[in-house]
């Protein structure tokens, strides 16, 4: 699964809000093909990580490079091309109200590079068909659909360019338990066919079990461990513990060694 | 990249090189050349993405529709099961959209007028709707006065009242001037200068003060009212209002239009001061009527009914400009498309109907002659 490469490498990365320093000299590797969740406490910026790495947010210091480009350096055209290569899924999908899915998940190919627009029509169907929307839901517009569609038109947007990497923030949050472990399963689909990348953040444990093949915790402002789910179950700290052990984590574990 | 046709199977066609969205155009331009039955092998291509597989499936429908097969040779497992997932989802051809209509027939037309008419007639019927519920509620508030939200009221009459006071006594001060300056020059004609003074005091306290000064708070305040209004609509807080017991017109719609009714008039006063101050100081230095020759003229000339006149119209104006504002906001849909529309359209109805009833409050006043 891992070849050893980082796609994603994360240095001594410090974010401060005013005099609340949110990430402390944080380090992280993402490698090629994994599925990675990335998980902790409310208010350890696992947001602000996802939105550090994709440019959204400037840490204070430390070092984000991505695909082999320093994303914090790199000049506006080198940055673009980075762009190109990655797709991220916002909470409740992000569309743009104004327009229909269709037309949101054609965006991307729209505003990068010179397909006709029959082309990109059908790409964009394609996709739509890909994360499991109903035909007819391409010709609806965001307001009009359920939080569950939503999210897949979001993941279908985020996957226009063929990215390599795709960054999901909460993907299962507001899904009711069959909506999310049908997304848990489109995820591992898509992630197996398309060779992708996946960056995950969530609360969700049956997620990762079910997605993740290794996971991070975030902690006093660094990745307190990071490794793979049996990894997680015997880590002594005691937020770990609690979280990896409690009743919600046993119920997901006899869920996912059920499947 | 290169499509080739190999020698030995004429209706094989090799597929080499990254198979990509970036390279579609090109690929498809050989694949749409090649034979509909021909075997595609993919043993030379490094990569290949979601576009590309598309490309490769639409070969085979198009082959499976002339009732032929086109095989895929040479995929990794990895490219297999792009493919198969590629091809499990392709949407039907029929099910893409058709082109939507440029043409309009008569009827279209005609059927266009009629919805606008009856969409027109209903938002009247809606705004009406909407001003009774207001007047309603106002009536329950004036009962039971411990409910009113002072706080708010306030805070809105600072926004839309305190914030206001440099931008209307400046129009007020240049309306000043430019009546001053183009009366000067007609009076002079006749050696009437000193009826300047006149000229701009009725003009301004009569008409043109309170008239701009609505218009300008119409645009500042109309707005804004539509877009917190509006904007709150979208993030449901509207709905979380009513289901909280609370109700949306007495929280928001009550405060805002009172705050505009109490400080309308007020504003109306600034701007006419600010008035007459530039007028004054334009006849002064341009006409040689001295601060004292102005005020004697002014208050031998021109009675306190012209202000009073004026200053009547300022509350009618406050209720359409912040009525108009509150009922667009409560219009906004679930999109940032309808805040736009409604927030500009807001704009656009306030001044009208400020400029529409200022027409009629003229009428009327010239009628009874007062």
């Amino acid at each position: 699964m891992m070849t050893g490469e980082p796609v994603i490498s994360v240095r001594d990365l410090t974010t401060r809000f005013g005099a609340t320093v949110v990430h402390d000299g944080l380090n992280l590797d993402v490698f090629r093909g994994e599925v990675l969740g990335v998980v902790g406490g409310s208010g350890t910026g696992k947001s602000v990580l996802l939105r550090s790495i994709v440019g959204l947010k400037r840490p204070s210091a430390g070092q984000i490079t991505v695909l082999g480009t320093d994303v914090l350096t790199a000049d506006p055209a080198r940055l673009h091309a980075v762009q190109n290569r990655w797709g991220v899924m916002f909470q409740d999908g992000a569309l743009f109200s104004s327009l229909t899915v269709r037309e949101n998940v054609a965006a991307p190919m729209r505003e990068r590079l010179g397909i006709d627009a029959q082309t990109r029509t059908a790409l964009a169907d394609l996709r739509i068909a890909m994360v499991g929307l109903p035909a007819t839901a391409g010709g609806l517009y965001p307001s009009e659909l359920s939080g569950g569609m939503r999210k897949r038109a979001g993941l279908a947007r985020a996957l226009a360019l063929d990215p390599e990497i795709v960054f999901l923030d909460e993907p299962t949050a507001g899904l009711d338990p069959i909506g999310a472990s049908e997304f848990d399963a489109l995820i591992i689909a898509l992630q197996r066919a398309l060779g992708l990348t996946v960056f995950l953040v969530t609360h969700d444990l049956d997620t990762l079990h079910a997605t993740c093949d290794r996971i991070a915790v975030l902690a006093g402002g660094k990745v307190l461990v990071a490794g793979t789910m049996a990894e997680m179950l015997h880590v002594e700290d005691p937020w770990v513990h609690a979280y990896f052990n409690g009743p919600r984590a046993h119920a997901a574990q006899t869920a996912a060694g059920a499947i | 990249m290169a499509t080739e046709a190999t020698d030995h199977a004429p209706r094989a066609i090799a597929l080499a090189g990254p198979i990509t969205l970036a390279s579609l155009p090109d690929t498809r331009t050989r694949l749409d050349a090649a034979p509909r039955g021909a075997v595609l092998d993919l043993s030379a291509v490094t990569a290949l993405d979601t576009a590309g597989a598309w490309l490769v499936a639409r070969h085979r429908e198009n082959a499976r529709d002339n009732g032929q097969t086109a095989t895929v040779t040479g995929a990794s497992a990895a490219q297999t099961l792009l493919l198969e997932t590629v091809e499990a989802a392709m949407p039907p051809a029929q099910g893409r959209p058709s082109p939507r209509r440029l043409h309009h027939s008569a009827t279209d037309l005609l059927a266009e007028l009629g919805t606008a008419v009856s969409s027109l007639a209903g938002g009247f019927a809606n705004a009406f709707g909407f001003l009774g519920l207001v007047v309603m509620r106002l009536a329950w508030t004036v009962l039971r006065p411990s409910r009113f939200r002072v706080t708010a009221l306030v805070h809105h009459m600072h926004q839309a009242g305190l914030n206001a006071v440099p931008i209307v006594a400046l129009m007020g001060f240049l309306i000043g001037i430019v009546l001053a300056f183009q009366g000067a020059s007609q009076l002079r004609q006749f050696g009437a200068e000193v009826f300047v003074v006149d000229l701009i005091a009725i003009s301004i306290l009569r008409e043109l003060g309170i008239l701009l000064t609505a218009i300008i708070v119409a645009g500042r305040s109309a707005s804004a009212f539509t877009a917190s209004i509006g904007a709150m609509k979208m993030r449901e807080e509207i709905d979380a209002m009513r289901v909280l017991g609370l109700d949306p017109i007495e929280l928001l719609v009550l405060p805002r239009v009172l705050a505009l009714v109490i400080l309308l008039p007020v504003l109306g006063f600034i701007a006419n001061m600010a008035g007459l101050i530039g007028g004054g100081l334009m006849a002064w230095t341009q006409l040689g009527i001295s601060p004292g020759m102005f005020r004697t003229q002014l208050l031998s000339n021109t009675d306190v009914s012209h202000l009073l006149i004026g200053l009547s119209r300022a509350p009618v104006f406050a209720v359409i400009i912040g009525l108009v504002g509150c009922h667009q906001g409560m219009q906004v849909e679930g999109n940032s498309e309808s805040l736009g529309y409604q927030t500009s359209r807001s704009v656009v109805v306030a001044i009208f109907l400020v400029i529409v009833v200022d027409a009629l409050f003229s009428i009327f006043f010239a009628t009874w002659g007062i």
